[in-house]
């Protein structure tokens, strides 16, 4: 109680100074006053009398002086003091401080944007009602493509039932893209990205609509009134943000649809489920009529309070294996892989965001080491300002206190551009939406990122304050007074520390450098892969048609398409298939006719129903046999086991699988109980991930299958968008309600794919720029500031009869010293370093010694030209000139 | 003579300029300092400056407080007095100082038989 009214009164009267002060000067001339008079009284002259008062009193200025310190907060005082003697110095040296403040707010904004990514993606919880107790299940142990890790209904429906380890279960409809919506009635007709989730899906995650409610029992069942909630952008794009939409009925593929709600702009289904992805609109999937469906649902699911994923997945490990017992019609078990929801998301990332963190962090590394040498410098130049202030009786702790307070002012000031810096990269990063990073909307510098700007800052002064302030005030004081400033003993004891902070700096740049090059070899290497398409020049763009479901009338209509599109100026070839590659997948079974497999050897393979012309279109290699045509008939029933004989084309991953050492071509396979024979064999192409290899797949003609959706694509040497409005009329005059739909270019779709790995490469390569600048500006330093030390030494030297070159080459011969020292260091260090991103590299031996030595080389060349700057400076040292000048 | 004064011990002079005030009622700075120095014999070793120091200091505790007003001889003069606190205060510390001098001058004692 009385200290905390002290404390309050400490801290009004820092605030209040000048009055306090006026108080206190009138408070000590009436002292004065008192003890003059009263020595006057006793018999002094007044001189004597003011004399003895001031003597009597200690001193008037000491008296004051006390008073503050026992009113104020002297420490605060102090630093206000240093604060602004470090202003005063710092604006006086305009270069350094501005080269300081620009590097560190270099280091510090990449810092605070990686962080900002890092916190978003891994650290900060999933924006859903208590998210560690979410749990993602991944069918068939979590291997394979998306019809492998997905459920049918009956699994999820019979694990709903009986698993005790799960509060809640819920889910959502995978093959978003199977069901195309588009909205009518309102201009031309246009398509909506629309996806089906579960009746509790929106309640499990705890998302509220904004506007409106969510989805009833009676709307989940078959025959309920047709509903929809618009996302949130949606919602502003097409409705203009208006709340009467809600109750009010749309035309969604020419059915009317009520709107009951709008989900809140923090819910974004892409972000946290498929990056990249935009939803306009979620209606309730039906379970009764997905039930017919195959392996279609994504399961999402609360754990109860208290139970580990652990538990989860030894529940579903014993159930799922008798419910395939007590259902003989099942394919497989489904038996799950669980894992935390946050692990789904951003798992796969861990690794990638964790290397970027280091690599900003080693950044901030040398950024720290770079300031220590140039402080170091100025310090050398200023050793007499601080031997003078110490005779003047400063204690060496104020001294370092003031150095500190200088590097904290320097650091501040480098945080605070740095924070501009990562508010303009991270508001980038969120409108990235070609990148498929998940959550990265919502990226942003928040609070915590701030933070961490703070302790950055902080630390940042102290690894590069300390060193240069314990080495200034360590040294003698008489000396530095005596030291005339031009002699040759002065700033030599610190060439040995900064030496050494050069070639951590390079070692740390180098280790830098070598990472990055592995992973830069890495994505060309990743270019380079033959993905068995031509991704260039070609484009899709999704078509509506009405088939009735009537494969006959089908093929009609798509080879009219294809014919009226094909002969559209510029167009060289045209081609449709149900799904492309990189993009979405489902898969079904294949067999050889009359192999017989072992239990569990078979797993379904991907699954594309195509036209003739398509493989052209794609820049896909037949190697075998022929493409379909159009005369490839209809089979006479679809689902029934018949006799009559379809036809297939299947990858060279597929032959080798099911005809081992034979040649598949002509021979029968069974797929979904129909007899097909192989007609053609396909270069093997990269459909599910660019990295990784080919799995069996399966062409079927559009005559002999479903198809789900459809992708034109055409192959054109113009523009996609030049042709865009000729192909939309043509449909339109086809098909009046073909919705208006952009080219996607394939290369988009392949730059989607590999965006992931491009941004870290992007990143960490700009790091590893970063870091070689800030070393060849290190090595430059030291380098030219020893160049002027030793002037007049080289004057000498000239004038004895040394040669420009022997000059030059001495100078680089240091230079090359402290890089090849840094560099042997580094090199060391990163074959350390490099295990640690082994499983990032594609294709590319962590110690590739091609990386490695083009990484050297570069360092080092880079070096010596920073070294070779001031080396031509000390050849052209005029020894009369250089000798006049002390 | 100067030699042998006394310094003083920490937070000493708070309770003297305490004592003082209880004693005296109002006074400004320079009486008390005068008035210490009276009634020690001129035997303690004061810089009258570290007066204003303690009178800050217990002035933001809330154990004196301060007014400005007309000296005997028609001088402004900031004079002093104790508050209710700082009477609860004195008692407190006077109370402790007499203990600890008690102790002292026993431990002395004892240390000169031994």
């Amino acid at each position: 109680m009385k200290s905390l009214r002290q404390t309050l009164n400490r801290i009004r009267a820092f605030f209040h100074k000048e009055p306090l002060d006026q108080d206190l000067d009138a408070e000590m001339a009436a002292h004065l006053s008192f003890a003059i008079e009263e020595n006057v009284r006793r018999g002094m002259t007044p001189e004597e009398a003011r004399r003895r008062a001031l003597v009597r009193l200690g001193g008037l200025e000491q008296s004051k002086e006390q008073h503050r310190d026992a009113r104020g907060i002297p420490a605060l005082d102090v630093l206000v003091q240093d604060a602004r003697y470090a202003l005063r110095t710092l604006r006086k040296d305009r270069v350094f401080t501005a080269v300081a403040i620009l590097i560190l707010g270099l280091g510090i904004g990449a810092n605070v944007t990686v962080f900002s990514v890092v916190n978003t993606i891994l650290l900060r919880p999933l924006p859903f009602k208590d998210p560690p107790r979410l749990a993602w299940l991944s069918a068939n142990h979590g291997k394979g493509d998306l019809s492998s890790v997905t459920f049918t209904v009956a699994a999820y429906q019979e694990f709903q039932r009986y698993n005790k380890s799960f509060e809640e279960l819920t889910g959502y409809q995978t093959f978003f893209n199977s069901m195309s919506y588009k909205l009518t009635g309102r201009g031309e007709p246009q398509s909506v990205f629309g996806i089906e989730v579960a009746e509790n899906f929106f309640p499990m995650l705890g998302v509220q609509p904004v506007v409106g409610r969510n989805f009833s029992r009676v709307e989940c069942e078959k025959g309920g009134r047709p509903v929809a909630l618009l996302s949130y952008p949606y919602w502003k794009r097409q409705f203009a943000a208006s709340p009467s939409i809600v109750g009010q009925t749309i035309a969604i593929n020419n059915q009317a649809v009520t709107v009951i709600g709008v989900l809140p702009e923090s819910f974004d289904f892409g972000s946290v489920f498929s990056p990249g992805l935009k939803v306009d609109l979620y209606v309730p999937a039906v379970m009764d009529f997905w039930k017919t469906w195959g392996n279609t649902f994504a399961v999402v699911g609360r754990l109860k309070p208290g139970v580990t994923v652990a538990q989860a997945q030894a529940e579903s490990n014993i159930l799922f294996p008798r419910f395939l017992k007590a259902h003989p019609d099942w394919y497989e078990d489904y038996s799950p892989k669980i894992t935390t929801l946050a692990d789904f998301v951003s798992g796969k990332l861990r690794r990638s965001l964790i290397v970027l963190w280091c690599a900003v962090g080693l950044i901030l590394l040398i950024v720290c080491v770079n300031l220590s040498n140039l402080l170091l410098a100025r310090s050398a130049a200023r050793t007499k300002e601080f031997a003078m202030r110490s005779a003047l009786g400063a204690g060496r702790s104020r001294i370092i206190r003031q150095l500190l307070t200088e590097c904290l002012i320097l650091c501040f000031a480098g945080a605070a551009l740095g924070v501009c810096m990562a508010f303009g990269a991270t508001l980038y990063l969120a409108h990235q939406g070609s990148l498929a990073l998940p959550l990265l909307s919502s990226i942003k510098v928040d609070g915590t990122a701030l933070a961490w700007t703070v302790l950055i800052a902080v630390s940042a002064a102290l690894i590069c304050g300390l060193v240069p302030a314990f080495k200034v005030t360590s040294g003698n004081l008489q000396e530095s007074l005596k030291d005339s400033g031009a002699g040759m003993s002065q700033g030599r004891k610190h060439e040995g520390l900064r030496g050494a902070l050069v070639i951590s700096e390079v070692a740390l740049a180098c280790v830098l450098l070598i990472g990055a090059g592995l992973l830069l070899r890495s994505f060309l290497r990743l270019l380079d892969v033959d993905l068995g398409f031509e991704p260039s020049h070609a484009a899709a763009l999704k078509v509506d048609f009405d088939d009735g479901g009537n494969a006959g009338k089908r093929g009609a209509i798509l080879h009219e398409i294809l014919d009226r599109v094909s002969n559209l100026p510029g167009v060289e070839a045209a081609g449709i298939a149900d799904m492309l590659p990189l993009d979405r997948n489902r898969s079904w079974d294949l067999q050889a006719k009359g192999r017989v497999y072992r239990p569990g050897e078979l797993n379904g393979i991907l699954v594309y129903v195509v036209t003739p012309g398509y493989f052209r279109a794609m820049g896909m290699r037949l190697q075998e046999g022929r493409d379909f045509s159009w005369s490839d008939a209809p089979l006479k029933d679809d689902n029934k086991a018949a006799k009559d004989e379809g036809v297939v084309v299947i990858n060279q991953a597929a032959a080798r699988f099911h005809w081992p050492g034979k040649d598949a071509l002509g021979r029968l396979a069974i797929i979904n109980g129909n007899d097909r024979r192989v007609i053609g064999i396909l270069s093997d192409v990269r459909q599910s991930s660019v990295e990784e290899a080919s799995s069996p797949q399966m062409y079927l003609p559009v005559t002999q299958a479903s198809p789900e959706g459809a992708d034109l694509v055409i192959r054109t040497q113009l523009p996609p968008d030049t042709l865009r409005s000729s192909v939309m009329a043509t449909l339109r005059s086809m098909n009046p309600g073909q919705p208006a739909e952009q080219f996607r270019p394939i290369q988009q779709i392949v730059d989607h794919a590999i965006s992931p790995r491009r941004f870290f490469v992007l990143l960490v390569s700009l790091f590893a720029a970063l870091g070689l600048i800030l070393a060849s500006l290190g090595i430059y330093g030291v380098i030219s500031y020893s160049v002027t030390r030793q002037t007049q030494e080289i004057g000498i030297r000239m004038a004895l009869g040394a040669s420009q070159g022997r000059v030059q080459m001495g100078v680089i011969g240091r230079t090359l010293g402290l890089s090849l020292a840094g560099i042997a260091a580094g090199t060391v260090a990163s074959f350390g370093v490099v295990k640690l991103i082994r499983s990032l590299l594609f294709a590319t031996a962590p110690t590739d010694p091609a990386t490695f030595i083009a990484m050297i080389l570069l360092l080092g060349v880079v070096a010596l030209c920073a070294g070779y700057i001031p080396a031509r400076r000390a050849s052209r040292i005029d020894p009369i000139v250089a000798l006049r000048t002390n | 003579m100067a030699q042998s004064r006394l310094d003083l011990l920490q937070g000493t002079l708070d309770l003297m300029v305490l004592q003082t005030l209880a004693a005296l009622g109002s006074l400004h700075g320079y009486g008390i300092a005068r008035r210490i120095e009276q009634v020690s014999g001129d035997q303690i070793l004061l810089n009258q400056g570290t007066i204003y120091a303690s009178l800050v200091r217990l002035q933001q505790r809330g154990w004196i407080a301060a007014e400005w007003g007309i000296s005997d001889n028609n001088r402004k003069a900031k004079f002093y007095s104790i508050t209710k606190n700082g009477r609860k205060q004195l008692a407190k510390d006077a109370a402790h100082w007499e203990r600890l001098s008690n102790v002292m001058g026993r431990v002395m004692a004892m240390s000169r038989r031994g």
